[in-house]
């Protein structure tokens, strides 16, 4: 994995990565990918793709509203609110 | 100059199902509300919290599914969207990538020239929506208000299979109609409950290789996605005519200047790294789920219309008029059923006096001051005689304002017909007393001015005269003084 695949995935997952780290952090997964790239050899011929470690299924919900408006208590813990809004520093679209 | 390209469109519809309770929590789900008073600590991803799946969710999919004849997934599976945006509290969203609940599904649309299109419908599963930014709200800081994160949308990717700005609509119209009749939708355009990305490539006519699409986000009504998609055919037509190459890009639609342009570039946006999210299992989907919710399926929109013509013997028109939503049609059964003029009568009032009433408030029948059983009400008493064409129009309008019956309109204002022989024959002896010069005219042939002597007698009653009994006292007064 090279400098620029390591800044971008920095990037994307919102990580600040130092300039000293990324040859290392690099180095450390290319060896984790090529631990993974040794599965590629296994036959998965009769294998159902796995979503999940455990054999059950999702239990389902009626669709009812039980929740009811806990905002006040919500918005104690919050660093910035008015008039009900959560406040955010400026967003550009 | 377009000809010579061949435009290739494909639809991303985002439909918000009209459910109580969100998609992964037990908040209200209804639109609107004063700002995070419907986000609960699942829709505001408090620590610890899980998400546990709507089933009346996964049946509208279903449902959905089975009327676009498309193969419902066994199993399917839940996906972490991954990216960072403030409306988005827990940094992904809960949609589908691998194994989406509905596949391969088939859609016909009515064209123009009234021939029939199939269109693929390569996907539809399930996602949850974002909350809304509100930019500017206090100290330059964003707002965010969360009471639409975690509601239930359900994204349908058509194939690239249309060809023109008309057919992308008709499509979209098609999977509006199918939402609404199935009851799994608002259709709500204003609020958003159907939402439209497209994208739009030109290839030379005959082609076989598509060419570079541009995307365009957003679009929340149908007006706008034709317009886009024209535009948007011009665009790229001339780009190409000139040498140019077309970017695959998102663009946005301007409906003030009618045009797109380019959204401010999103870095690596297509980078969501999706995955299985471990928070939850798999959704099984058995044949008995199907089963259950194929036999609980409404009448649809074409099948409803049928109907109205075969049972009811309304016109085409008409009912393609009653049928225009499953409110509409609902309304015109209730009335019809509890009318004695027939539902040809109620019909005709629902298509003209109604449908102009509203149109002129502009509201919907939804939100009509009057119900199915009073106006009725009011056809009954066009069919016993109480009321003429005239009259009823009067009272009409009193029900409209006031919201009062028709009975009570008739009594309060005098309206009733006016079928008493006696009374009818005096006010036509004054009418043609007052009328020497017509009357002379009449009896040397003119029998045009016939015309006149009616119109007299119902102004001198205020249309409330029973016409057939005017046309015959009017006859025979001419006549026995001949």
């Amino acid at each position: 994995m090279n400098i620029e695949e390591v800044i971008k995935l920095a990037r994307l997952a919102r990580l600040k990565v130092g300039d000293g780290e990324v040859e290392g952090l690099g180095r450390d997964l290319s060896a984790i990918l090529a631990l993974v790239k040794r599965l590629e050899s296994a036959s998965l011929d009769d294998v159902e793709p796995l979503a999940h470690p455990l054999d059950a299924v999702q239990r389902l919900r009626a669709d009812e509203v039980t929740e009811d408006d806990r905002r006040d208590a919500f918005q104690k813990i919050a660093p910035h609110t008015r008039d009900g809004f959560y406040l955010v520093p400026k967003v550009i679209d | 100059m377009t000809e010579r390209w061949q435009p290739v469109i494909g639809l991303e519809l985002h439909m918000r199902l009209k459910t109580a309770s969100k998609m992964f929590s037990g908040a209200a789900s209804a639109y609107g509300g004063a700002p995070n008073t419907r986000a609960c600590a699942v829709d505001i991803a408090l620590p610890g919290v899980l998400p546990v799946l709507n089933g009346g969710v996964l049946k509208m999919a279903v449902a959905f599914g089975i009327v676009i004849n498309a193969r419902i997934a066994e199993r399917s599976v839940f996906a972490r969207k991954n990216y960072f945006y403030p409306d988005l509290p827990k940094g992904y969203q809960i949609s589908q990538y691998e194994s989406p609940i509905v596949e391969d599904g088939q859609l016909e649309i009515a064209l123009d020239d009234g021939g029939v299109k199939s269109v693929g419908i390569e996907r539809a599963h399930l996602e949850e929506d974002a909350g809304k930014s509100v930019h500017g709200a206090a100290d330059g800081m964003t707002g965010v208000d969360l009471n639409r994160a975690g509601t239930p949308l359900m994204e349908i990717v058509s194939r690239p299979q249309l060809a023109s700005a008309g057919e992308a609509v008709a499509y979209m119209k098609k999977i509006h109609s199918i939402g609404c009749f199935l009851g799994i939708c608002d259709g709500n355009m204003q609020e958003g409950s159907l939402r439209c990305d497209v994208n739009v490539s030109l290839k030379p006519a005959g082609a076989k290789r598509l060419g570079v699409r541009a995307e365009i986000k957003n679009l929340n009504s149908f007006r706008f996605v034709e317009r886009a998609i024209r535009h948007e055919i011009k665009r790229q037509a001339a780009l190409l005519e000139s040498g140019g190459e077309v970017a695959q890009e998102t663009r946005l639609y301007d409906p003030d200047l009618d045009a797109t342009r380019p959204m401010r570039g999103k870095e690596e946006a297509e980078d969501y790294r999706y995955f299985p999210d471990p928070d939850l299992l798999p959704v099984a989907i058995p044949p008995s789920l199907v089963d259950e919710v194929r036999a609980a399926l409404p009448e649809l929109q074409e099948q409803m219309r049928e109907r109205f013509v075969r049972d009811y013997g309304l016109s085409q028109a008409d009912a393609v008029q009653l049928t225009a939503s499953p409110e509409m049609a609902a309304w015109f059964e209730d009335c019809a059923g509890a009318c004695g003029g027939g539902p040809q009568l109620a019909a005709n009032w629902m298509t003209g006096a109604l449908s102009a009433a509203l149109n002129h408030a502009g509201i919907g029948i939804a939100d009509c001051p009057l119900d199915a059983r009073r106006l009725a009400g009011l056809l009954d008493r066009i069919a016993d005689g109480t009321l003429t064409g005239n009259t009823a129009r009067k009272v009409f309008d009193e029900m409209w304002r006031t919201g009062a019956g028709a009975d009570e309109v008739i009594a309060g204002k005098g309206l009733a017909q006016i079928s008493d022989t006696g009374e009818l024959a005096a006010v036509i002896a004054e009418v043609l007393a007052n009328s020497e010069k017509q009357v002379a005219q009449y009896r040397s042939g003119k029998e045009k001015v016939f015309g006149y002597f009616v119109g007299q007698v119902m102004k001198a009653t205020q249309g409330r005269a029973n016409p057939a009994e005017v046309n015959r006292l009017l006859k025979e007064s001419l006549e026995k003084a001949d």
